[in-house]
């Protein structure tokens, strides 16, 4: 699947929700699901700064695809980082570079959340997109 | 106005919350559940009035004008340094310095030490104290070539008072410390610390941002040397506090900025400066600010600092106990003598996790390390949930939180 349809299969599943519970138990849930960065990954350079919880990211190149792992110590922004990995993950570089990342906002969580968590989540986008572009200059 | 007897034994939170409008409004479609005090207390109506009047009545600027505006302004700032003074039982009004608010307080002092202190001086700070009561005399040791000795605390939170007169000899200049540490809630014993300090010619500085709400300090009495506070935590607006310092240091202590309103008279050879408090009042002041923490002030000793502190330690009893009924929950800062203040963590969630979920429920909490690292890297802990209470909280408030965070707790386990 492209980032496109894997983002309007993430906004249509979370159009089914009523109310921010089940937003967030779904995000609670995503979170738990979230393909676990290695141990040995978990350092400082892998640290996104700009959250107030932990969030580690790490990228490797399978094939022309970038592969992301990740985790923090908190659920909701492991929730988070997991459905942001689930839009960007398995694709190229170059793709992710180019993506919209409009369905944050369509899925209801920019809004849904304090501004510094917003400030994080805008860490998140930016820091998979820099891998990406760094990724791409070495295939290139 | 109500006579404060009266009022004292006639508290009622929710009549004193009728003067607050903030606290009518819903967050997240739920009503407003207040509990972030002690980042910054909210507004009574009688202050915001105070701040309209100004701006529609008699907005000008102060000290120079021959004008009536100008004149009107000048005596109501003026006045609420009066109210500052007598509110902290201050011996002189020029001992009253206007400041943009703690942290600007502290630097002025910290900034005026560079000039006194050399190597092999000691400044002491406690284990306890927030960024800007440690960072500001960080620079001030870099700067000096001084050193930073700091008071430790036992797990309660508490200052190891034992230690701390160990710590303490000739080479000892100044001491800073809170009277009420902003993240465990705990009232250190100011008294015995100024009292030692002293017994070796130290200097000692209170930081009192986090206690103003709480105490009414007694700034003579106290015998401290400098102490400062925030209009923001106690009813006032932002942007304005208060240094009050001896007499005698502030002459000692050279200006921090240079501007209009600190001079006497300016050539390009010379300045001189202009007597207390101006000299330290460089440039049009938070004018507005000034007469609206008076008014601030006013409003708090309505109500009476007696009757504010007994309710206010019978909601924070009442929070603690309801809190602790939740498993797992565990309360950092247990001191015996603390205020309105109860920091805690659930085993195994973040602080952050939970205070989304209580935003999504219209209860303002903290979470973080409240800009107090040391004291988070004490307890081995990434941060906190820090609920803060002020007089116009509730039973049923607290009863919110712990039904919030009850609820956070079984979604997020």
């Amino acid at each position: 699947m492209t980032i496109q349809e894997i983002q309007e299969e993430i906004i249509d599943e979370f159009s089914m929700f009523d109310d921010w519970m089940q937003r967030y138990e779904y995000m609670i849930e995503l979170g738990k699901s979230l393909p676990l960065i290695e141990e040995q990954y978990k350092t400082d350079d892998n640290l996104i700064k700009g959250c107030q919880s932990k969030v580690w990211v790490h990228a490797e190149l399978d094939g022309d695809k970038l592969v992301f792992t990740a985790d923090s110590d908190a659920i909701i922004t492991k929730g988070i980082i997991a459905i942001l990995i689930r839009a960007f993950s398995n694709q190229k570089p170059q793709d992710i570079i180019d993506a919209d990342t409009g369905f944050i906002d369509e899925i209801g969580l920019k809004e849904h959340l304090s501004p510094t968590r917003a400030n994080g989540l805008v860490s998140m986008v930016k820091q998979l997109k820099l891998y990406a572009v760094a990724y791409q200059t070495q295939l290139n | 106005m109500t006579d404060k007897s009266t009022i004292a034994t006639t508290f009622d939170a929710d009549v004193i919350r009728k003067d607050f409008p903030i606290l009518n409004r819903q967050v997240n479609g739920q009503p407003l559940v207040y509990l972030d005090n002690a980042a910054t207390s909210q507004t009574p109506q009688q202050v915001i009035d105070t701040i309209v009047e100004y701006y529609q009545g008699y907005n000008a600027n102060i000290h120079r004008g021959v004008h009536s505006l100008s004149q009107e302004a000048t005596d109501a700032y003026e006045m609420a340094r009066k109210k500052i003074q007598e509110h902290f039982n201050i011996a002189k009004s020029q001992e009253v310095i206007f400041t943009s608010g703690t942290t600007h307080g502290i630097n002025l002092v910290a900034t005026g030490f560079s000039s006194f202190l050399k190597k092999g001086d000691e400044v002491m700070v406690s284990a306890m104290e927030h960024h800007s009561n440690i960072v500001p005399w960080q620079m001030l040791c870099e700067r000096t070539g001084a050193t930073l000795k700091v008071i430790p605390m036992n797990v309660e939170g508490e200052l190891i008072m034992e230690e701390y007169h160990n710590l303490l000899s000739e080479k000892t200049k100044l001491v800073f410390c809170n009277h009420v540490s902003n993240a465990l809630g705990t009232i250190n014993p100011i008294e015995e610390i100024i009292e030692a300090a002293h017994k070796v010619g130290a200097a000692v500085l209170i930081d009192g941002a986090q206690a103003a709400a709480h105490i009414k300090a007694d700034l003579q009495a106290l015998d401290v040397d400098f102490y400062v506070v925030s209009a923001h935590k106690m009813c006032g607006p932002t942007g304005v506090g208060m240094l009050y310092g001896k007499e005698e240091w502030l002459k000692k202590l050279p200006p921090y900025q240079g501007g209009g309103e600190m001079i006497a008279e300016v050539t390009f050879e010379k300045t001189t400066y202009a007597d207390l408090p101006h000299k330290f009042e460089a440039g049009t002041p938070n004018i507005c600010g000034g007469i609206a923490f008076g008014a601030a002030l006013d409003y708090m000793n309505s109500i009476g600092f007696d009757a504010i502190t007994q309710y206010e330690e019978e909601l924070v009893r009442y929070a603690t106990e309801q809190l602790l009924t939740i498993d797992g929950l565990k309360i950092y800062g247990t001191a015996k003598h603390k205020t309105s203040v109860i920091s805690f963590n659930i085993e195994g969630i973040h602080p952050y996790d939970i205070g989304s979920i209580l935003d999504k429920l219209g209860i303002a909490v903290r979470t973080g390390h409240h800009c107090a690292q040391p004291i988070m890297d004490f307890y081995k802990i990434p941060g906190t949930v820090r609920a803060s209470f002020s007089f116009y909280n509730t039973k049923e408030e607290v009863d919110k939180l712990v039904e919030g965070v009850k609820r956070a707790k079984s979604m997020l386990e």
